[in-house]
């Protein structure tokens, strides 16, 4: 595979850093490069944040996120913020709240994945697992194997269940979203 | 993937090389986006027994880490463009009384609070001339993870074998980007420690030096009872007011570094062989370099890179031999151009010099590396 | 037997010191040199540390491990040291000036955090190396070269400043009662945490010569008819204080001093993953 660069936005509070770090961390531990970067400041405690990871098989020069080819968008605001960066035919990837207009040149995957962290699992925090859940199962650039294995190595002891769980759902809602 | 390749920040990683090289004091106050060495190291010393404290300003920050070199320890400070003008101050000190200590600044836009959060290459000039009077500076520059580990660990190695402050200039993009790492084994890195007396302390002349320039430095507490100062001094330590004296103290102090450059200097070429033009790059901007570079090259451009690792003492000597078979000599810094002064001092009289600055906060792009080749081409 | 001090804890090739004729800098000196011998400290153990001005040249003339610093700075460098080697005796000397302006912060700080450091402030209300500017210490309406028509600023109370800022043991003295400096310093030295004491000194150059206050015998008598220790003051009216300033011992608490409780860190944390 080539080379993929993701874009993880949403508002801050929303585990989006974290959630960048499990996935350059699942790149490198199949052997992959992978660089994270991230905004900082008073928007990484709300406004619209995000988190960017380059995933490739070769070194990564420029560390920096351009134009993207997959964008994670968990709120409106976030959406209209960063989605002029998706290349076209990028895939975009965002929580069902999202409201998109006609004719974008997106493939794009609308997942509850807020509903499903807080009304299913019962646990907001866990909506960063859950989207990297959707955004891997949706795209798999990297495997599910290796994703679990960089979740299960960040999150606080005792919650590990709760994760493994968090990232079930999210393989379950991106087949059902590849229509499978 | 094995237990030493990690993602790792590169402030993390300068923590890590610290440690590694035998840090066991730090003394700094918090700065974005420097703040994670403070904190890494808040966490890590005390399980080595080493220590870390939070001073009250910058300032306090540079003089604790100075006194504690004084003991034996090997300490450093970090900061960002604010804090790096405030400590300009004491780096000057380190400098006259050859007190090893390391300061990393971590580079945001300037002048003043600037824009705490984004990356600049802003105070490279002042790496050189911040602290007043003539005086030796060390300063290196990685564009990396992997390098931040490895200069921080050079870093120490040259401040205890030169006495001397040394200044690691990162940028706020290395300095917060995440990425994979191999850390090398313990068992592989060259450690220096600082040179101490081994004459009886009624013997020691703590300011004579031997013949690389260096005097042996002796730890407050072991029985070599001398006086420090960051007054003119003779080798005895205590202020002179000898011309002479004054004269030959400040010529070594500069010399110290100006004739162990080839010990201290080091670079990175690429594809200079046969280029037409080179692009002379450092820190974070080498990566955009990079990607320029080849995409260049695929087009047949004949493009290479001279990247200064140790950007004080200048490399000078290879640039000026690799000025004379280049056409253009292109220098992208995030600066309005300060190191370009040099590589037109050097390379002016032999080949093209053309500038690429950038002020907007932002990192420069490989797209703009590469319209600027063509535009000059 | 000041013969005995100069000779066992001065570098007597470096005398005579460059305080003016007069100056009260030499005999605090000397009374810190008599509480280090009454404690009977090892001077290889020993570290002196100043900043910049006239008080800060006494550690060249002492034969400690010494360090000259620069203006304010000197509690920034000697925390450094005493954090990163308990072990060593850290006695700091400053001046008005250098002590309460330029370090001012680094001063409350050294204060708050209790660090085992004793500090001898030599108070002579005025900047005697660039010549006699006011200072911090500079009373209202006196003069100093930049003070021509009378200071407006109001002075610290350098004690008050340094018991409320935290520091755990706090006294005065003056050059005229030189005795009671040597106990001071005596006791603040043996104090596990931050001691301060402020010692009055005398400038018959600039702050003496600006304010028509006499030479060194007349500057020295004034110090000796307006102190009031601070046991007789506390049997004095109010009245028969007019005019007068406190000497002795102000503070003297016990708290959890720094370095200690850093090491209690280390004790507990020591050997875990790094």
């Amino acid at each position: 595979m080539g080379k993929y660069e993701v874009r993880l936005s949403g508002s801050g509070g929303q585990g989006l850093l974290l959630a960048g770090i499990i996935l350059a961390e699942a790149a490198i531990i199949e052997g992959k490069n992978a660089v994270q970067t991230q905004s900082y400041g008073p928007e990484a405690r709300g406004g619209a944040s995000k988190s960017e990871v380059l995933i490739s098989e070769d070194v990564i020069d420029f560390p920096k996120v351009r134009i993207c080819d997959i964008l994670l968008s968990l709120t409106q605001k976030s959406y209209e913020e960063y989605n002029e960066g998706l290349k076209d035919g990028g895939m975009l990837i965002i929580d069902n709240s999202v409201e998109i207009e006609e004719g974008t040149k997106y493939k794009i995957y609308s997942m509850p994945i807020i509903d499903t962290a807080v009304d299913v699992l019962g646990k907001p925090m866990v909506t960063n697992i859950v989207a990297l859940g959707a955004i891997v199962g949706v795209t798999k650039i990297v495997s599910t194997s290796a994703l679990e294995a960089a979740v299960l190595k960040r999150v606080p002891k005792g919650t590990e269940d709760l994760n493994r769980k968090a990232l079930t759902l999210g393989f379950e809602m991106a087949e059902k979203a590849l229509g499978k | 993937m094995s237990k030493k390749v990690k993602l790792m920040q590169g402030n993390e990683a300068c923590v890590e090389g610290a440690i590694a090289a035998g840090m066991r004091f730090y003394a700094g106050y918090p700065i974005t986006p420097s703040t994670e060495i403070a904190e890494l190291s808040a966490e890590k010393l005390p399980k080595l027994g080493g220590k870390f404290i939070q001073m009250e300003d910058e300032i306090g920050g540079i003089a604790a880490a100075i006194g504690a070199s004084l003991t034996g320890a090997k300490t450093m400070t970090a900061t960002s463009g604010p804090g790096f003008s405030l400590k300009q101050e004491n780096i000057g000190y380190a400098a006259i009384a050859e007190i090893p200590v390391v300061i990393v600044d971590v580079q945001r836009s300037g002048p003043s609070t600037g824009q705490p959060t984004s990356p600049s290459q802003g105070d490279m000039m002042q790496a050189k001339w911040g602290t007043h009077g003539d005086h030796p500076v060390i300063a290196l520059c990685p564009s990396s993870v992997r390098e931040t580990f490895d200069l921080t660990v050079k870093a120490f190695n040259l401040a205890e074998k030169y006495r001397t402050p040394v200044l690691l200039m990162m940028d706020e993009v290395i300095g917060h980007m995440r990425e994979k790492v191999e850390l090398p084994e313990a068992s592989e890195l060259e450690i220096v420690d600082r040179n101490r007396p081994s004459c009886a302390p009624e013997d020691y002349l703590p300011y004579k030096a031997e013949e690389n320039l260096v005097p042996p430095m002796a730890d407050f507490g072991t029985g070599y009872r001398y006086h420090v100062t960051g007054l003119v001094h003779d080798e005895t330590g205590f202020p002179s007011n000898s011309t002479e004296i004054a004269d030959q103290l400040v010529r070594r102090l500069v010399n110290k570094v100006e004739l162990n450059k080839e010990d201290i200097i080091s670079w990175e070429e690429e594809n200079t062989e046969d280029a037409d033009v080179i692009i002379f790059t450092y820190g974070c901007v080498a990566r955009a370099a990079r990607t320029a570079m080849k995409t260049l090259r695929e087009k047949g451009v004949k493009v290479g890179m001279f990247r200064p690792i140790t950007v004080w003492p200048f490399p000078e000597e290879r640039l000026a031999e690799l000025s004379k078979k280049v056409k253009t000599i292109v220098v992208p810094e995030m600066n309005l151009g300060q190191m370009v002064l040099e590589v037109e001092r050097v390379s002016g009289k032999y080949t093209k010099i053309e500038r690429l600055n950038k002020v907007d906060s932002q990192i420069i792009y490989p797209e703009e590396i590469i319209a600027k080749i063509e535009e000059v081409l | 037997m000041p013969s005995q001090l100069v000779e066992k804890y001065f570098r007597a090739d470096k005398l005579p010191q460059i305080w003016c004729p007069g100056c009260g800098h030499g005999i605090i000196t000397r009374a810190i040199t008599a509480a280090i011998d009454d404690l009977g400290l090892d001077p290889d153990k020993v570290c002196v540390v100043s900043g910049i001005g006239c008080s800060s040249r006494a550690p060249g003339y002492l034969d400690f491990n010494t360090l000259h610093t620069t203006h304010g700075r000197a509690l920034a460098f000697a925390t450094g040291i005493k954090l990163a080697n308990p072990e060593l005796k850290v006695i700091v000397v400053m001046g008005d000036g250098d002590s309460t302006a330029i370090g001012g912060n680094h001063f409350i700080h050294a204060c708050r955090r209790n660090i085992d450091i004793t500090t001898i402030i030599y108070n002579n209300n005025i900047y005697g190396m660039t010549g006699g500017q006011y200072s911090p210490t500079t009373p209202r309406l006196e003069k100093g070269t930049t003070a021509p028509y009378g200071n407006i600023d109001k002075p610290f109370d350098v004690c008050n400043l340094a018991a409320a800022a935290g520091a755990t043991y706090v006294g005065r003295s003056t050059s005229y009662h030189a005795n009671l400096i040597t106990q001071l310093v005596r006791n603040g030295i043996k104090n596990e945490g931050f001691s301060l004491i402020e010692a009055i000194s005398d400038c018959p150059t600039y702050y003496g010569r600006k304010n028509k206050k006499g030479g060194p015998v007349e500057m020295i008598q004034w110090q000796k008819e307006h102190a009031v220790n601070v046991t007789a003051a506390s049997k004095m009216t109010p009245e028969q204080l007019e005019g007068k300033f406190l000497i002795g011992e102000f503070k003297n608490t016990t708290e959890p001093e720094y370095t200690k409780e850093y090491q209690k860190i280390i004790d507990r944390v020591k050997g875990s993953d790094v």
